[in-house]
């Protein structure tokens, strides 16, 4: 089975913290870290042991700078067999759907039986996945937590909803399933295998090589505009606890007594 | 001398077989089965990774001497140990008699070179009261295995089935051997009084005097046959022993000798992942770890040949005492079992290609393991486990079998190095709210001293842990020392990264501290957390001195430059918690217990458990980010050892014994009744600056 896993490069939430920077228009990148979004690396988890049950290959791709390289490379070294990165300038400030538009050229190009992406990014809209499905007209299950290969034209596949409860459906190939964490345990991957993969060629394509019009995607193509960031500030009834863990922690056991929440 | 009895050399069996006969095939085909199971056992061996034990020969036989023929470690469980230097010993004196034994079949009379004349005779005494004391050992021994059952020697089902038959078995051969050489003994001596011959002096009340009273009413044809049968029989069983030891347990009668002298002589330093590799050539390696078994070294391969299955290290582990998947002992045992089957003494060799995680291993044993060292200072013959852990952890990472608990803070360690993922920068922000007496240098500002004092992850980030960064930089103000710190340019030390089998990582980030340590200039380095100063001082290369913080207050307690106040609360009663890395690990035991007791008025006691005996607090570094299956918390046995002494505040000397023990003392519930402090957080309560 050919499957491609479609991956982000994310500030990681856990080893940074996010300020949004004085101008309101981005949150503040000097000292960030980054890595591949959570729900992608189940993603890609996902497809390395479907190959590795019915044979096919695995690709990752990306759309980003020069920079993302580094999270198809960790990808591949976790198990994808090649990785493609969608890089172009005129790809800077495209909205979702201009990111579906990308990947569905790139897509198109190949032939490939199975899409997965994860649920959603750290930093994004949950909307890749679904438009991506559209654009290419083939069938879509988001929340995906469980992936049953039925035969080489159909999938069955769990899906979580509302309270924790699990729907199976059959979808037939090929289509596009967005990943929810869980379900299954990433592999870890080391900083042997990221050596090992270090000089592997990754094809980087712009607007030409997937023959998009430069305008149809980017800031120029966008229909969804970025106008501000903030942090909220604190409304009624909410309280922003502030001093050491010991005394944050305190307050918070007097609150909830003090409320009736705990005796 | 004459003899009154026909010697085995001299005699005819069933009046046309000379004796001699067998006395010669008996040694040969025993000889010869035996040389043949050595090599079958050898086999694997050959297979196996490189592992380079000649070095330091004089150390060598010292370790040997001390361990071995002297069975240093022993006495540590005394009935048992007892009982076993008495067998080891009669082994010792009766093996020289074995062999005369088998050679006077052949040459009558024969004597081996050095044992004649009086030193023949003061032989003889000893010999007689050896072997006496092995049977009586033996017995005590049978007794003690097949009734009071120890529970130590207890197999659960799932790690295989009991050897007390085998060992029993074996007590029996020994027990055979030594009374067939009282009988040939008594009975010739017997028939020499009989015929009113000079006998050979026996020992009264020893075996051969015993059975020289039996006889003394015996007619000689009967003894005669008695003399023959004793004797024949001994050398049966003698072969026959000696070729069933290679089968089970009772290999290190052979191995463990060897085993001793090939010992790890460095300590707290993990093996490269491959000897003869250097670290800059890692990236040329196919695997990383012990994957199959012939991953594993021919040192590793002794180790499980050479297990007596006492049970001791399993006794120690703390792992084991708080019902996590491992013993360390079934380790070796699985191990070894699994080497005889694919070995086997008859039929094909079948080594297989298959991971040993998965199959006899599984992942949760190897990671339960703390690497408190607990086993190898038990082992009387120096069975190593940390390496063997470690090499199959190195396994799992190259195959990405690594638990989500541990892959977070191990990607945090590569970003941000520190386990927790926080900013660099802030690394030295607990210097922020130090009094103003204590300055701290910063080296990322370009200040220059004379100590670096490397603060390690814990001491920086954890709100709780500063508290030991603090007191430590006050102390080291106190103490007149020029120190600084390397802030943001300090990284993780990365003791559990290597010992996690993340050896990439480990290198990366002692790469990365070298260079930032070397560039200070400083000519010394102190920390307050073992975790570091272990591997600081013995896996990095080229730093200055390393010393932990317990040495620094000891010798400037003793150069005068602390003073210290009485103790805060005379009614109080404290104990020492030996942290493993200071410990067994580096030997540092005394420092931490002058420097408390250097406080006036200070009440302290030593838990039943200390110093080498130590019981881990549950571990450090990526052990605190681990999920283990356990029916308890090591900590609260732990808290529960201090409470048993008396003690209510536990002093450690460790960030992360500091952790667990906290951590501990609310989970028993003992909150208001114990304590738990570091080490440099109460000497610095207590320095006097008046």
């Amino acid at each position: 089975m050919e499957i491609l896993v479609c991956v982000k490069r994310v500030p990681d939430t856990a080893e940074n913290e996010i300020v949004v920077n004085s101008k309101g228009t981005d949150i503040e990148r000097g000292d960030l870290v980054y890595s591949v979004n959570e729900w992608d690396n189940y993603a890609v988890e996902e497809a390395i042991q479907i190959r590795d049950k019915v044979g096919g290959s695995v690709t990752v791709v990306t759309v980003g700078d020069s920079d993302s390289e580094e999270i198809l490379r960790r990808e591949m070294a976790m198990g994808a067999d090649k990785g493609i990165l969608l890089s172009d300038n005129a790809f800077n400030g495209s909205d979702g759907k201009g990111i579906a538009t990308i990947l569905k050229a790139e897509i198109e190009k190949g032939k490939y039986d199975l899409i997965l992406t994860g649920a959603q990014a750290d930093d994004g809209a949950a909307q890749v996945g679904g438009m991506l499905a559209a654009l290419l007209d083939i069938p879509y299950a988001s929340l995906v937590n469980k992936i049953d290969i039925l035969n080489d034209k159909t999938l069955k596949i769990g899906r979580e909803i509302e309270g924790g409860n699990q729907e199976i459906s059959e979808i037939d190939l090929p289509c596009v399933l967005s990943i929810q964490t869980g379900i299954n345990e990433p592999r870890y991957v080391g900083i042997r295998g990221i050596r090992k993969v270090a000089s592997v060629e990754i094809p980087v394509h712009g607007t030409k090589d997937i023959g998009i019009a430069a305008e149809s995607v980017g800031s120029a193509g966008a229909k969804v505009k970025r106008v501000d960031y903030f942090v909220p500030p604190a409304g009624k009834g909410a309280e922003l606890l502030e001093g050491s863990s010991d005394e944050i922690a305190e307050k918070l056991i007097e609150l909830l007594k003090s409320k009736g929440g705990i005796k | 001398m004459e003899t009154a009895l026909i010697s085995p050399a001299k005699a005819w069996l069933l009046g046309f077989i000379p004796a001699a006969f067998f006395s010669l095939i008996i040694p040969v085909v025993g000889v010869a089965c035996f040389t043949y199971i050595i090599a079958k056992r050898a086999a694997p061996l050959v297979r196996s990774k490189p592992d380079p034990r000649l070095d330091n020969i004089i150390d060598r036989i010292l370790g040997m001497l001390k361990f071995a023929f002297a069975q240093y470690r022993q006495p540590r469980y005394l009935m048992a140990g007892v009982l076993h230097i008495i067998l080891f010993a009669g082994f010792m004196i009766l093996s020289l008699r074995s062999i005369s034994l088998v050679m006077i079949g052949l040459s009558d009379g024969f004597v081996l070179p050095g044992l004649g004349g009086t030193t023949g005779h003061v032989y003889n005494i000893l010999k007689d009261i050896a072997a006496t004391a092995v049977l009586v050992a033996c017995t005590v021994a049978i007794i003690r295995r097949g009734f009071f059952r120890p529970e130590r020697y207890e197999v659960p089902k799932k790690y295989g089935k009991d050897h007390t038959a085998e060992a029993v078995f074996v007590l029996c051969l020994i027990s055979t051997l030594v009374i067939c050489d009282m009988i040939f003994e008594g009975s010739l001596a017997a028939a020499q009084i009989q015929k009113g011959l000079q006998a050979e002096f026996h020992v009264p009340g020893m075996g051969a005097w015993m059975f020289a009273i039996i006889f003394s009413s015996t007619s000689i044809p009967a003894l005669q046959n008695i003399h023959l049968a004793s004797y024949f029989i001994h050398n049966i069983v003698f072969f026959f022993f000696l070729c069933f030891l290679p089968m089970g347990k009772h290999f290190h009668v052979i191995t463990s000798i060897p085993n001793v002298f090939f010992m790890k002589l460095k300590k707290g330093m993990i093996k490269p992942v491959q000897w003869g590799v250097d670290d800059d050539k890692l990236d040329g390696l196919k695997s990383f770890g012990v994957k199959k078994f012939e991953d594993f070294t021919w040192k590793n391969m002794l180790d499980f040949y050479s297990c007596a299955d006492c049970g001791r290290c399993s006794d120690q582990c703390p792992a084991n005492a708080v019902k996590r998947p491992l013993s360390p002992r079934f380790i070796t045992i699985k191990c070894r079992d699994y080497s005889f089957r694919n070995y086997p003494v008859q039929g094909e060799m079948t080594p297989k290609d298959e991971h040993l995680i998965g199959t006899i291993l599984s992942e949760d044993e190897i990671w339960s393991c703390t690497t408190c060292g607990a086993c190898e200072a038990e082992c009387p013959i120096l069975i190593e486990y940390i390496d063997k852990i470690v090499d199959l952890r190195r396994g799992m990472v190259d195959e990405g079998l690594v638990p989500q608990s541990l892959q977070k803070p191990l990607k945090a360690l590569e970003k941000r190095g520190n386990p927790w993922g926080k900013m660099e920068k802030k690394r030295a922000d607990w210097t922020k709210t130090l009094p103003e007496t204590c300055d701290v240098k910063l080296f990322e500002n370009g200040d220059e001293a004379n100590t670096l004092y490397f603060v390690d992850s814990i001491s920086s980030y954890d709100d709780r842990m500063q508290g030991i960064a603090k007191a430590t930089a006050c102390i080291l103000s106190a103490a007149g020392e020029d120190f600084g710190i390397l802030g943001k340019d300090e990284k993780d030390s990365g003791n559990e990264i290597r010992r996690f089998g993340e050896e990439m990582l480990f290198q990366d980030i002692k790469a990365h501290n070298s260079e930032a340590i070397l560039s200070t200039g400083a000519k010394k380095i102190i920390t307050a957390d073992p975790h570091a100063f272990n591997t600081l001082k013995n896996e990095y290369k080229g730093l200055p001195k390393v010393e932990h913080i317990s040495q620094t207050i000891t010798r400037s307690i003793k150069d005068g430059k602390i003073r210290l106040k009485p103790v805060e609360d005379p009614s109080k009663i404290y104990t020492y918690h030996d942290p493993c890395y200071l410990g067994r690990h580096n030997g540092i035991y005394e420092d931490p217990r002058q420097a408390l007791d250097a406080i006036p008025g200070l009440n302290r006691v030593d838990m039943l458990k200390s110093r080498d005996r130590s019981f881990c607090c549950g571990g450090g570094g990526l052990m605190l980010f681990y999920e283990p299956e356990e029916e308890q918390r090591m900590g609260v046995l732990r808290v529960k050892m201090a409470s048993n002494v008396g003690a209510n505040v536990i002093v450690t000397a460790c960030p992360f014994c500091l952790v667990n023990m906290e951590d501990a003392i609310k989970v028993a519930g003992l909150e208001g009744q114990m304590e738990a402090v570091d080490l440099c957080e109460l000497i610095e309560r207590h320095i006097d600056r008046a």
